[in-house]
């Protein structure tokens, strides 16, 4: 990008009614082979004049969030006072006890060294746009810090930096809020520990929780839909039961083994909670739980109480009342059936969202233990209680590490073991573990897909993944040689799905993406072999 | 004039570490937060430590024994604190500038604790002073002296040329910003130039050190020096208002956030202040957070917006 194309803080407050950023393929990382090509790239499809007439779309080349435009400059007003109404409660403990100390201590300690640039793949594969800086985002939060919440005056604000705050400039930020996947890969690298990540996570809940603004994919559809139904999906406890039943009977009959899922068994050990996605679009997965747990001989149920069945939790990303209402649901249905433990499927933001953050949420009878499924299922395939022949895994595999499971909670080396014992042609992405890149799909962007946002998806935030990804089967590119991308993650396995079809990398060199549960089925010697269907799906 | 150096100097310490004290209160006291570390985690035993496991990673974690990896935290903090580990191992280039800086600093800071002992012990134990253990002393804080002189100057003006001319930073950097690395450079500059340039017969460090512990204002200190010393003192009270106490923010951004993995138990001291903190009443005003200023939280994450009377 050209100096003179530069963008500069100040444009977020620009009038002109125009996008901030234009991305073209050429400008984008580039990608190897076999799409070292930029001009063979699949075009961006651009928003329509009815998108752009009807919403706020002043950032750049999509939509994320849908805000209508205010009819009147009154309504742009009450919007912009609503805003900073919402800015200052989020530095009061009365409403952010949540994230008041580490929000205050990224707000005023940056040193605007621009180490966090680098591990940032959005920023990278975009061609190092400066929109999509990790620190443009925290920089405007920081100024509008300093300047409307400590009510800085001209010292500040040559000491902080100055911010003009109007309608268009909120107008993006609630885009550019929506254009980070809470990886928090740059706050790993802060040699201050100043946290980007979470300043986006911050302006998204002042967008949520004051002004009602969100995704309609995660609030109306999502955890709103969750707490309504029981699951984001939609699904009722009595059409999940169905779904189950026929999940059962679809793995019985591929597996040659008879698999009974256990519905609300009181005292049982283990409450196993899934992603409800996994039931619909995956159903192979809860299929393999199943098998892999009675094989076992462990002492399972799953629930049918509200929000019991779908481990999802998707306020973890945008609202603190939304998170908690969901996590005390989950713990809810485990406290009814008096279970040992929770055990959580293979979902990232779910790991992180029970185990960790709602650690201090759930307090007395609430409290009670979760654990991974990759430790459970680490310990069931090295205690020899399943019979296992690695040789019927015997394609090139590697292994995805979904961020909120691995970087922000540290289950790193359980699914590693599995798959080290039972894939002899395992091999890493890099980095990997704690270091590893998001998928794309982190943050709610996997389930988002309103206008072009997928365009964006692919393009920008997955490229980084998708780099890796065709890195690791570099040498194995061949579509005659079947590859497994090992994703023990829901909505990283939706991004997975939908950029996997959307560079065709199935069709032309045969990669395919599953869970961790499908290739444990697989490598068992008492099942019927060829339980991982070489199919797209 | 011997007396307002005097008096700034005095100020200028109290200032500052009133300044910093109260920084650091501040943020101590700010709420106990919801759980957001970032691994890897130093005090993780040392085999998980390595690849950035967590105690998660044990079947039955919630009923082994907590496991506090002392040593791994303080090799962790030690590498970070006084080689800046991380700004070497992500940002190699400005670490080259930033390194020196920050090292210099440390050792000023070590010279000025020295002089002082020194001082203390010339007026209380003189003879201790002109023994081979105060020939010792007086070389150590003459070395770490000039060495944390230059090496200050050197990435002071360092990191000032990276602020001008990387085109990377020129977007968040504020005239603030130059401002505090300019004045980083005048005023160890002058102090350098005040130390190097001082004229035979001038009291030596020492002495005025002795001299500020005494009291003692007919000691005449050459102006340049004067200068410099007023400029640093001045300087060392700045900093704590500025985004360059983040030796303070980080000791909690480290330890409070990203290192804070605690456990909370049943009946243990993380519950009770949950309680307090339930009782508080928000008031975001998004209908479906259900928050009035007058139900608390307890109320609200209680509550299913879905289900009911729409409020």
């Amino acid at each position: 990008m050209k100096d003179k194309d530069r963008i500069e803080l100040s444009d977020m407050s620009r009038r002109d009614g125009t996008p901030l950023a234009h991305v073209e393929n050429q400008d984008l990382m580039p990608l190897p082979a076999p799409l070292d090509d930029p001009a063979g790239e699949r075009a961006w499809t651009p928003l329509t004049d009815q998108a752009k007439n009807r919403y706020e779309c002043l950032l750049d080349d999509t939509c994320a969030v849908s805000v209508p435009k205010p009819a009147t400059k009154a309504e742009e007003d009450e919007l912009v006072r609503k805003f900073l109404s919402g800015l200052d409660k989020l530095f009061t403990k009365e409403n952010n006890w949540t994230f008041l100390q580490p929000l205050v201590l990224s707000m005023e300690h940056c040193a605007k060294c621009q180490t966090c640039s680098d591990a940032c793949h959005i920023f990278e594969a975009s061609g190092r746009n400066e929109l999509y800086r990790p620190t443009y985002r925290s920089e405007i939060m920081r100024r509008l810090y300093f300047k409307c919440v400590k009510h800085g005056g001209m010292i500040s604000a040559w000491q902080h930096g100055d911010i003009d705050v109007n309608w268009p400039m909120v107008a993006r930020l609630i885009e550019l809020a929506y254009r980070c996947n809470l990886c928090r890969r740059c706050a790993q690298t802060c040699p201050i520990g100043a946290d980007n990540g979470l300043v986006a996570h911050e302006l998204r809940k002042v967008f949520s929780q004051e002004m009602g603004i969100a995704p309609k994919e995660i609030h109306d559809t999502g955890s709103m839909l969750q707490l309504k139904v029981g699951s984001s999906t939609g699904m009722s406890a009595e059409v999940v039961k169905d779904n189950i039943q026929f999940i059962d009977e679809e793995t019985s009959e591929r597996t040659g083994i008879t698999v009974e899922t256990p519905w609300d068994v009181e005292g049982a050990d283990v409450l196993l909670i899934h992603n409800a996605g996994e039931i619909l679009a995956w159903p192979e997965n809860p299929g393999a739980f199943a098998l892999i747990l009675n094989a076992a001989g462990i002492s399972w149920t799953l629930s049918s109480e509200l929000a019991g069945y779908d481990s999802i939790n998707y306020g973890l990303w945008y609202d603190d009342a939304q998170f908690a209402r969901v996590a005390i649901k989950h713990a809810e249905a485990a406290k009814k059936l008096k279970v040992g433990r929770i055990v959580l499927g293979e979902c990232g933001h779910a790991h992180k969202a029970l185990s960790v953050i709602a650690d201090r949420v759930l307090t007395g009878d609430l409290n009670i233990p979760r654990e991974s499924s990759m430790t459970l299922l680490r310990d069931i395939v090295m205690s020899g209680r399943l019979k296992l022949d690695p040789t019927r895994n015997d394609f090139p595999v590697t292994l995805h590490d979904p961020c909120n499971m691995v970087r922000l909670m540290g289950v790193v080396e359980p699914q590693r073991e599995v798959v080290r014992a039972i894939c002899p042609k395992f091999r890493e992405m890099t980095p990997h573990g704690v270091d590893n890149y998001c998928c794309g799909g982190g943050s709610g962007f996997a389930i988002m897909s309103g206008h072009n946002f997928s365009d964006w998806r692919f393009h920008v935030a997955g490229r980084k993944k998708l780099e890796q990804i065709l890195n690791a089967f570099g040498d194995c590119l061949d579509p005659a040689i079947p590859k497994y991308l090992c994703a023990p993650c829901s909505n990283c396995k939706g991004q997975f799905r939908d950029m996997l079809a959307y560079y065709d990398l199935w069709e032309k060199n045969t990669i395919l993406y599953g869970g961790l549960a499908e290739l444990i089925v697989n490598a068992m010697t008492d099942v019927t072999p060829g339980f991982i269907e070489w199919e797209w799906h | 004039m011997t007396t307002l150096l005097y008096a700034m100097l005095c100020l200028s310490a109290v200032v500052g570490l009133v300044a910093t004290v109260a920084r650091a209160i501040g943020y101590a006291r700010a709420p106990l937060h919801l759980r957001w570390e970032l691994y890897p985690v130093p005090h993780e035993a040392a085999d998980r430590a390595a690849h950035g496991g967590s105690y998660f990673e044990q079947s039955n974690w919630w009923n082994r024994p907590a496991h506090f990896n002392l040593r791994g935290e303080l090799t962790a903090m030690a590498a970070e604190m006084l080689f800046l580990k991380a700004l070497r191992e992500f940002n190699l280039r400005l670490w080259w500038r930033s390194f020196p800086f920050h090292f210099g600093l440390y050792l000023l800071i070590a010279t000025a604790v020295v002089v002082l002992a020194a001082a203390v012990a010339t007026v209380f134990t003189p003879l201790v002073m002109a023994g081979a253990l105060g020939g010792m002393i007086h070389l150590l804080y003459r070395l770490t002296g000039i060495a944390g002189l230059a090496l200050t100057l050197v990435g002071a003006a360092g990191l000032l040329h990276r602020r001008l001319t990387d085109k990377d930073l020129k977007t968040y950097t504020t005239p603030g910003d130059l401002f505090n690395l300019g004045l980083f450079m005048v005023a160890l500059g002058l102090l350098a130039a005040g130390y190097a340039l001082r004229p035979v017969g001038a009291p030596s460090v020492l002495g005025i050190v002795v001299g500020l512990v005494t009291w003692n204002t007919a000691i005449q200190v050459p102006w340049l020096l004067t200068a410099g010393l007023l400029l640093s003192a001045w300087l060392a009270a700045y900093i704590p208002f500025t985004h360059m106490s983040h030796f303070v923010g980080k000791y909690f951004t480290y330890h409070a956030v990203r290192w804070d993995d605690r456990v909370n138990r049943r009946g243990g001291s993380i519950e009770r202040t949950l309680a307090e903190y339930l009782t508080f009443r928000p008031t975001w005003a998004a209908p479906h957070v259900t928050a009035d200023g007058v139900r608390t939280w307890a109320d609200v994450v209680t509550t299913n917006p879905t289900k009911g009377p729409k409020r």
